[in-house]
């Protein structure tokens, strides 16, 4: 491949500007210090500290989504939203599949979590 | 310093030293002919250290074929074994060594034959189908391959060296757990299939980019050849499924090395985790060996009909379908794990729901034969064994959908037998029609057609005597793996009746064996010119021998079947302009990496830390001095442009 479709190729990716990476680096400084003091300086409690958290956690994906990988920056075709869409979809279902799956799995035996340990635990000291 | 390498290991039985010896001969053989013909270096500049993806594809299918071989030798012992260890007679084969056979014979198959063949496939037709001189990345499609090889030789080497797994093809836990599988058989498998995966990600990544960046100017995606577009299904499943294996590989690998409970049974662990990730990546997986097998007879079944392809479009959906709803019907793997009605019930519509764009794609291909002119050749005669096989397979997935018929033929022999009309009648007889089509293109000369034609019969007839005796045997209750059976089952002629179907297959690969020696040998007298069967798609556009940068001049593509439609409205051709193509160098960066990989796998296998770290350090740092290479491309100017494609072009007229 000649060097003038590399350079064709890394336009169209799209590549930040200098402003742009700063920007994107201290917006995400600023959402990781703000987790880290919302609980180390018990800012919140209890279930609206978790919230805080992992709404904090789901904008740093979009900072770095923006200003690193810049995603919706790309000019048409939008291969890599239509990537990162299927990827959120496939992430999706799979890990909520599991959790639904692997949560629904002693549907017939009744047992508490706890009881089923132990028995899986005496079943695995005698052999299978 | 050796780890749990001792004199143990090389210690076997007769049948593993017969196979032991039998590989040792063929490398031997092989060598010795090296030295003898003095080719070391042409096979290292032409071949091994060689980015062109025809080449690469050669060499995948040439090592997917020896696979192909030692996974059916694999299958023959087992169905031996079957048919006469019966009531007092135990058979030749150790319950042990019948259990490692049965875990080599899924891995091999799947993993190192079908994927093989995939990547060997795209590599030859992809760059070709889409006017493009090469892979997207030339080097890293070096590299999938030599990992690839990597797990192969180390697959390979448990026959040798140790043992294999025998916790069967997926190695479900907690049977293929450090407490009740102590041996290197496991890790074994895990290592041979995280650097062949490893290969299949990076060769996923290399034809996604390939497809969507690199086509002809104005072949638009719905101008795409329909292979293009289950290249495409198939390796989005790739990037997206084989992570899945990956982690899951890795966690089991840390529960068997570094004692942690992931998928243990104590301490928090889950195997049913296991099972659920397992099948995340496994459904996926069936889908990436089945699409582009449904890719070569869209295009078999068109070119040999002289019709355009029927319902385009809908083809189109139904493989961007299957490649969505793929990955919503793992848990049909196992229904009877203990999962409520709610959950079952949803994947099981699910499953009977992905046969319906199957289904549209059968339809396509029967009323696109309707009133052509149909030619009948081996290709279509493995299409049309394909309709039926797949048909009857298909069906009987839809039958085992429902979760409540499920709960009779899980791991029973309808469902072993269910899977291989699915994997043989489906992906293998796909890929056969694929070389008999697409061989002529690479070689220069077609293949024999009555060989060719006793070579069909066979594997139908022995595909049909081999499996559907496995049908009736799994309604009469035989479980799958059984190494012996009670007498009074009446179980044993059936699995007689299979036992002599495996051999017809057998005779099919001699057969086709034959073809292939047959057809080299007389090859003068069978020489044809670039499109010896009117075909549509551009590959037919390039001369044969195909020159290494495909395309002189890139086609510009303004219908679908582009070359087609050009021979139906031949422009007069203009005085053509040619210019410097850049090409890729030679790197055996590729291969030395791989090799680093294959050590890394083996000193993690026996514990040797020091070889260990030996090989990631070497893997790492070549790849770090590769990709400092700058000087990477050489120059085949114009002038020389011309003088090739003149001769081609000569040749051309001479086979006219």
């Amino acid at each position: 491949m000649s060097n003038h479709q590399h350079a064709s190729l890394e336009s169209e990716a799209g590549l930040g500007s200098y402003t742009a990476y700063t920007t994107g680096f201290i917006l995400s400084l600023i959402l990781t210090i703000g987790a880290y003091l919302a609980v180390t300086e018990n800012l919140l409690s209890g279930n609206i500290l978790v919230t805080a958290v992992i709404g904090l956690a789901i904008l740093q994906l979009f900072v770095q989504m923006f200003f690193f990988l810049h995603l919706g920056r790309e000019s048409k075709p939008r291969w890599n939203l239509v990537a990162f869409i299927f990827m959120v979809m496939v992430v999706f279902i799979v890990v909520i599949g599991s959790l639904w799956i692997m949560n629904n799995l002693d549907y017939h035996n009744h047992l508490t979590p706890s009881e089923q340990d132990s028995y899986m635990h005496t079943r695995n000291n005698e052999g299978f | 310093m050796l780890g749990r390498l001792g004199l143990d290991a090389f210690k076997h039985g007769f049948v593993v030293m017969g196979g032991v010896a039998t590989m040792l001969a063929a490398i031997l053989v092989v060598v010795g002919a090296l030295f003898y013909f003095k080719r070391w270096k042409w096979l290292w500049n032409n071949w091994l250290t060689s980015l062109d993806p025809k080449k690469i594809g050669i060499m995948y299918i040439l090592v997917a074929t020896i696979m192909l071989l030692r996974g059916g030798a694999d299958a023959l012992m087992l169905r031996t074994q079957q048919a006469v260890s019966v009531g007092s007679n135990n058979g030749f084969l150790s319950a042990d060594h019948f259990q490692q056979i049965f875990s080599a014979h899924g891995t091999l198959m799947i993993f190192f034959v079908a994927m093989g063949f995939i990547f060997g496939l795209l590599n030859l037709i992809v760059p070709l189908q889409i006017g493009s001189r090469d892979v997207a990345f030339p080097f890293l499609n070096s590299l999938s391959f030599w990992l690839y090889a990597a797990g192969v030789a180390l697959v390979s080497l448990s026959l040798a060296v140790g043992e294999f797994s025998a916790a069967g093809w997926l190695a479900y836990p907690p049977l293929s757990g450090i407490a009740y599988s102590p041996g290197v058989g496991v890790d074994y498998w895990i290592w041979s299939l995280q650097i062949a995966g490893l290969g299949s990600l990076l060769s996923g990544v290399n034809f996604l980019v390939t497809i969507i960046k690199m086509r002809a100017p104005g072949m638009t995606l719905m101008k795409m050849p329909i292979f293009v577009w289950t290249a495409l299904g198939s390796m989005v499943l790739v990037i997206f499924a084989f992570p899945i294996l990956t982690a899951t590989l890795t966690m089991l690998s840390l529960d068997r090395t570094l004692g942690m409970h992931f998928f243990t049974s104590d301490f928090g662990g889950n195997p049913m985790m296991y099972i659920n990730l397992i099948w995340a990546w496994g459904h996926p997986e069936v889908y990436i060996l089945i699409l582009p097998a449904f890719g070569v007879f869209s295009e078999v079944v068109a070119t040999f009909s002289r019709k355009r392809l029927f319902g385009y479009k809908s083809m189109v959906y139904a493989i961007a379908a299957i490649t969505f709803l793929s990955f919503t019907v793992w848990l049909h793997h196992f229904f009877t794990m203990g999962a409520g009605a709610d959950v079952n019930a949803f994947f099981g519509i699910m499953t009977a729901v992905i046969a319906v764009p199957t289904g549209v794609k059968v339809f396509n291909w029967l009323f696109t034969m309707y009133r052509g002119r149909i030619r009948i050749t081996n290709s279509i005669r493995w299409f049309l064994g394909f309709v039926v096989t797949f048909t009857l397979g298909g069906v009987m997935g839809v039958l085992m959908s429902v979760p409540a018929i499920d709960f009779q033929a899980h791991n029973s022999l309808f469902l072993v037998a269910h899977f291989h009309t699915m994997i043989i009648g489906g992906v293998l007889f796909g890929y056969f029609a694929a070389f008999n089509y697409w061989f002529p293109k690479f070689a220069g000369f077609k293949l024999n057609e009555r060989l060719g034609r006793y070579s069909f019969w066979c594997w139908l007839v022995g595909f049909l005597l081999a499996f559907t005796p496995l049908y009736i045997l799994g309604i009469m209750g035989a479980t799958r793996r059984l190494n012996h059976y009670d007498a009074s089952l009446g179980w044993q002629w059936l699995f007689i009746v299979a036992a002599v179907g495996v051999v017809v297959i057998g005779l099919g690969v001699a057969f086709q064996l034959l073809q292939i020696g047959y057809s080299i040998f007389k090859r003068h007298e069978n020489r044809v010119g670039s499109d010896p069967w009117d075909g549509r798609t551009l590959e037919w556009a390039t001369p044969t021998p195909i020159p290494v940068y495909n395309f002189a001049i890139i086609p510009t593509v303004t219908e679908r079947d582009a070359f087609w439609e050009s021979k139906r409205s031949p422009v007069a051709p203009a005085k053509v302009r040619y210019e410097d193509i850049w090409m890729p160098k030679n790197s055996g960066a590729g291969i030395i990496i791989a090799g680093f990989a294959f050590v890394l796998g083996f000193a993690i296998i026996w514990h040797i830390w020091w070889l260990a770290v030996i090989g990631l350090i070497g893997a790492i740092t070549t790849g770090i001095i590769r990709t400092n290479n700058e000087d990477s491309e050489y120059l085949i100017p114009a002038a020389e442009v011309e003088r090739i494609e003149t001769e081609a072009r000569a040749k051309r007229e001479l086979y006219a």
